[in-house]
């Protein structure tokens, strides 16, 4: 009997190779191509007045230097809005290399090639660009009030001014027996991978055809993207991710101007081209999330249920709006977690800064959501004096309330409508795992040794596997060799093991056997890319149906050969046979060597499927009118509506009553993305989550000056946590199968960072006894909270 | 604010500095590498990252911020942890460097922290892992039977941003646990 590899702890397929050195990142590639170097702006706001670029083109190994006057037709056109909105009214993106002014600094200026990045570097250094400083816009404040503004064509810094309301607001605030409101903010932070982004553009002048290694989280988009902005067919342009040193959400973004840049100077130089961003680059000239200020007004009863909540609040999009406004829209939808909110109007303005872009960072504008909803909660707790779980518990949607439309439209365009979930029961397991009934115990014992501690608690909803879809393509081989193919990428996800698993189990072949490729649009053209946790739901489905196609044709063929009907038919191990007769079977392989009418046999196995070899039916065609050669076929999964997966945190903090200091002592999840294909890899996801959460609560911040430089961009000043920074997770799960697909599965990659500010901030309320509206914290701000409140 | 930027002074020095290292002189460098001695002209300004990665095509040592913070560049000179994006190629003349690829170059050779990294789910992306697997194998030499806390504090110099290092302090651990029981007496 096979095992079920579906939902086993199995240790990863790609370790080996990645622990020995045979990892193949982006600048692990391309040895012999020439490197790129960028001229970038120093300066948030100018106008570029002059580029001189005599004293650099002499440097020996300079191959070219380009500036935008060097860019032709659409390269040099702005590059694409990616995800238009009817509300993104003012929308506005960047250029592959500035035109006339710049509008943050680390904006690329001058595109230098050439033998090598030392020498780039040198020929950068000699470029001089003369600006006309323009005043910046620096921090949400100074967007709103608009007396500045970053782009000369708009009258203020609104990009987007979107309302959506549900129920009567005013009318059910009115009439609320109890109101608050809350003022809240949540700074920069950014994805940081430990490699940054890079592209090697390799031009075939001989067929005209491009191919592209990019560290990438959408290889089809960069594939769609460079092909139109270089007026390539696409048939003539591939683009592969390579092993990706992490995602985190900076690299769905596409194309960055590096993107675009490289494959036209390839094409252009007729010679290999490569740019691997550094440290510096990636802080100053990819992307940051999180900034927002946030106003909640809220109207609740006497017992703590709410009646109306009404959201304002203001989020930074940074210079430019490639993105759209999705990251925006996922806080105005995912703040409501859990809860019936009773009547429910959010209304957001999405502002430009001179700042680095605002794109999604794991999370996606939940965090900020998250902090909003489950600050409100604690703050009613606290006007009521409830148990904060108890006001929680009160507000859920319960499991008969299954689906629940929120009647809001959510970030894919679909209603925002939860497909299952047990709310109480993940609330009832996160209690009894924190202790949560016996903390005031636990509480006491500490103030009897001096200590002040404190207990936080956060719930989260997300919305996860958003289509439109994905796809997988799988091929059996002779020897019984399976190639599962799905286009959307990896960056650490695991999923040569787990779509490897899906596939074994659903084929019924060994798991050993089983060979997946990922992010390579030579195998599989048609993907959307990685992002808001939709890989295992997206291209685990599609595998899996891609599986089952394959399967169906496996068992025509060898019904076919073991003259029985395909309902007899079982595999197992990679073994077909008839059930109850096990010595009547077939390998799988032999049943693809059938499915290939040969006439030219290349080995042993190929020889039983050449025209003299007797194993065909002389009456038939070789290839019936319906089939198609090959044991091969593919499936796409496309859903009508995202899935939503849960979690809730709780964490005990320590704050040191002098130093201000804060220890997280405990941190417990209880996470529920339905089915867990490996429950190996989602532990994982879950403790990077919250690793990346904990960055984000307490140390992580974009430290911006009034003239808009980024004072820390650097691993020195920004403060990634290490091992020292980080509690150790205790996570337990409950399996709330998704109705929505095949698997029942959920996503699971951004759960656990979500919550981790909300739940920071509780706990050290908790513990201080006055509110915390303002996140990240240092122990210099709860030391002049404490002085403030004293 | 009209005001007029042109060359600043900084970067008009930074633009010297370069003619210098431009007529920079090359060097002939010969580094023991995992056991083997490697001989390459390079310029004084090579960084050793570079001269491992690009000359001898040993990709393992990865970069993550050329400034030492990170971690992930760490090799064994002469069996100690060193940042190669922190030391020049010529620095390690003579020198015996180990990289990853010396403690194992594939599934069959893992030494005992890469097999450790394996089993635990020590590693997701593993851009970092390289950096990790060095310093552990290095600390393990003195510290065989770390408790946890030790175990922690060893990888408090590398930056992972997947796994949240839960997984790579149980991989310490677990290394060590194997390294033990391979150099018990049968």
């Amino acid at each position: 009997m096979t095992t079920r590899q579906f939902g086993q702890p199995v240790q990863r397929r790609e370790d080996p190779r990645l622990l020995t050195g045979g990892g193949r990142y982006l600048d692990d590639l391309g040895h012999t191509a020439y490197e790129a170097a960028f001229v970038r702006s120093p300066h948030a706001h100018a106008r570029i007045v002059d580029i001189d670029t005599d004293d650099a083109i002499d440097v020996d190994g300079v191959i070219a230097i380009y500036t935008h006057e060097d860019l032709p037709g659409i390269i040099g056109e702005p590059l694409p809005l990616l995800i238009p909105h009817p509300a993104l009214t003012q929308a506005r993106t960047g250029y592959a290399l500035a035109k006339d002014e710049v509008n943050h600094v680390g904006e690329a200026v001058v595109m230098v090639v050439a033998t090598n990045r030392y020498v780039a570097e040198d020929a950068v250094e000699r470029i001089r660009v003369s600006y006309e400083r323009l005043p910046a816009v620096v921090g949400i404040e100074a967007a709103r009030d608009g007396s500045q503004t970053v782009h000369d064509e708009y009258d203020d810094n609104v990009s987007a001014h979107l309302l959506q309301e549900v129920g009567d607001v005013e009318a059910a605030l009115a009439a609320a027996p109890h109101t608050l409101t809350l003022d809240l903010e949540i700074e920069r932070s950014a994805c940081q991978p430990l490699e940054g982004k890079g592209v090697l553009a390799q031009w075939n002048s001989d067929d005209e055809s491009l191919r592209i290694y990019s560290s990438t989280q959408t290889s089809t988009g960069v594939r769609a993207a460079v092909a139109a902005k270089l007026g390539l067919p696409l048939a003539k342009v591939e683009c592969i991710a390579p092993d990706v040193g992490g995602g985190f959400g900076v690299k769905i973004m596409h194309p960055w101007p590096e993107e675009v840049l490289v494959p036209w100077a390839a094409r252009n130089l007729d010679h290999d081209v490569k740019w691997t961003e550094d440290r510096r680059e990636h802080f100053i000239s990819s992307s940051h999330e999180r900034g927002q200020l946030q106003q909640v007004t809220v109207g609740f009863d006497d017992e703590g249920r709410l009646l109306a909540l009404d959201v304002k609040f203001w989020h930074d999009n940074g210079a430019y709006t490639p993105y759209g406004i999705i990251v925006p829209i996922i806080t105005a939808t995912q703040l409501l977690g859990p809860y019936k909110p009773g009547t429910y109007r959010v209304e957001f303005w999405s502002l430009f800064t001179n700042t680095v872009l605002v794109t999604p960072y794991r999370g996606a504008g939940r965090p900020q959501g998250c902090f909003a909803m489950e600050r409100t909660m604690d703050a009613i707790a606290r006007y009521l004096e409830i148990d904060r779980a108890e006001v929680r518990a009160r507000n859920f949607i319960l499991p008969e309330e299954m689906p629940y439309d929120h009647g809001l439209m959510f970030q894919d365009g679909r209603p925002l409508k939860y497909d299952s979930g047990d709310f109480p029961a993940s609330l009832a397991k996160l209690k009894e795992l924190v202790g949560w009934d016996d903390f005031a115990d636990y509480r006491a014992a500490a103030e009897a040794e001096g200590r002040k501690v404190g207990l936080g608690i956060g719930c989260y909803v997300e919305g996860t596997g958003v289509g439109p879809y994905e796809g997988g393509h799988i091929h059996v081989e002779t020897d019984g060799r399976v190639n599962v193919a799905t286009g959307l990428t990896t960056q650490g996800q695991g999923h040569q093991t787990a779509l490897a698993q899906i596939v074994a189990d659903e084929l019924g072949v060994p798991f050993e056997n089983v060979h997946v490729t990922t992010g390579d649009t030579r195998r599989m053209a048609y993907a959307v890319g990685t992002f808001a946790s939709r890989a295992a739901v997206m291209s685990g489905n599609a595998v899996a149906l891609a599986a089952r196609v394959v399967k169906a044709k496996a068992l025509r063929i060898a019904a076919d050969a073991l003259e029985v009907s395909p309902d007899d038919l079982e595999i197992e191990n990679g073994v077909i046979s008839v059930k109850g007769a096990p010595g009547n079977s077939i390998d799988i392989g032999t049943v693809a060597v059938m499915s290939n009418p040969l006439r030219y046999a290349f080995d042993e196995a190929a020889k039983k499927a050449t025209q003299f070899a007797g194993t065909f039916d002389p009456d038939k065609p070789p290839v019936g009118d319906d089939e198609e050669p090959g044991l091969e076929g593919q499936d796409f999964y496309s859903p009508t509506q995202a899935t939503f997966a849960n979690g809730m945190h709780a964490a005990i903090v320590e704050t040191d009553p002098q130093t201000a200091e804060i220890t997280i002592l405990r941190y417990c999840v209880i996470h529920d993305c339905g089915n867990m294909i490996n429950p190996l890899i989602v532990e994982g996801q879950i403790h990077g989550g919250v690793a990346q959460g904990v960055g984000g609560a307490l140390y992580e911040r974009m430290v911006y000056d009034d003239s808009g430089q980024l004072l820390n961009a650097s691993f020195m000043d920004f403060l990634m946590p290490y091992a020292s920074e980080v509690p150790h997770v205790e996570a337990d799960h409950l399996e709330t199968p998704s109705p929505l697909n095949p698997l029942g599965i959920k996503g699971a990659g951004e759960a656990g960072t979500i919550p981790v500010s909300a739940v920071i901030a509780s706990a050290i309320e908790d513990a201080e006894g006055f509110p915390i509206t303002a996140m990240p914290i240092s122990p210099s701000e709860l030391w002049t909270l404490r002085r403030a409140h004293a | 604010m009209t005001e007029l930027s042109d060359l600043s002074p900084l970067r008009a020095g930074a633009a010297a500095l370069a003619d210098n290292l431009l007529t920079d002189e090359l060097h002939e460098v010969t580094v023991n590498v995992n056991g083997a001695a490697h001989t390459r002209t390079v310029p004084a300004r090579r960084l050793l990252s570079d001269f491992l990665r690009h000359d001898l095509r040993l990709t393992g040592t990865h970069v993550g911020c050329e400034h030492g913070v990170c971690g992930a560049c760490t090799v064994l000179v002469d069996g100690a942890p060193a940042r190669a994006c922190l030391m020049f190629a010529v620095q390690a003349q003579s020198h015996e460097v180990t990289t990853v690829e010396g403690l194992g170059s594939s599934a069959d050779s893992m030494n005992h922290v890469q097999q450790a990294f394996a089993e635990c789910h020590g590693l997701q992306c593993g851009f970092c892992t390289p950096g990790f697997i060095t310093t552990i194998t290095s600390f393990l030499e003195e510290n065989p039977d770390p408790t946890e806390e030790e175990a922690r504090e060893v990888v408090s110099g590398n930056l992972c941003r997947c796994t949240g290092y839960q997984n790579i302090v149980k991989s310490v651990l677990r290394a060590a646990e194997l390294k033990r029981e391979a150099g018990e007496p049968a």
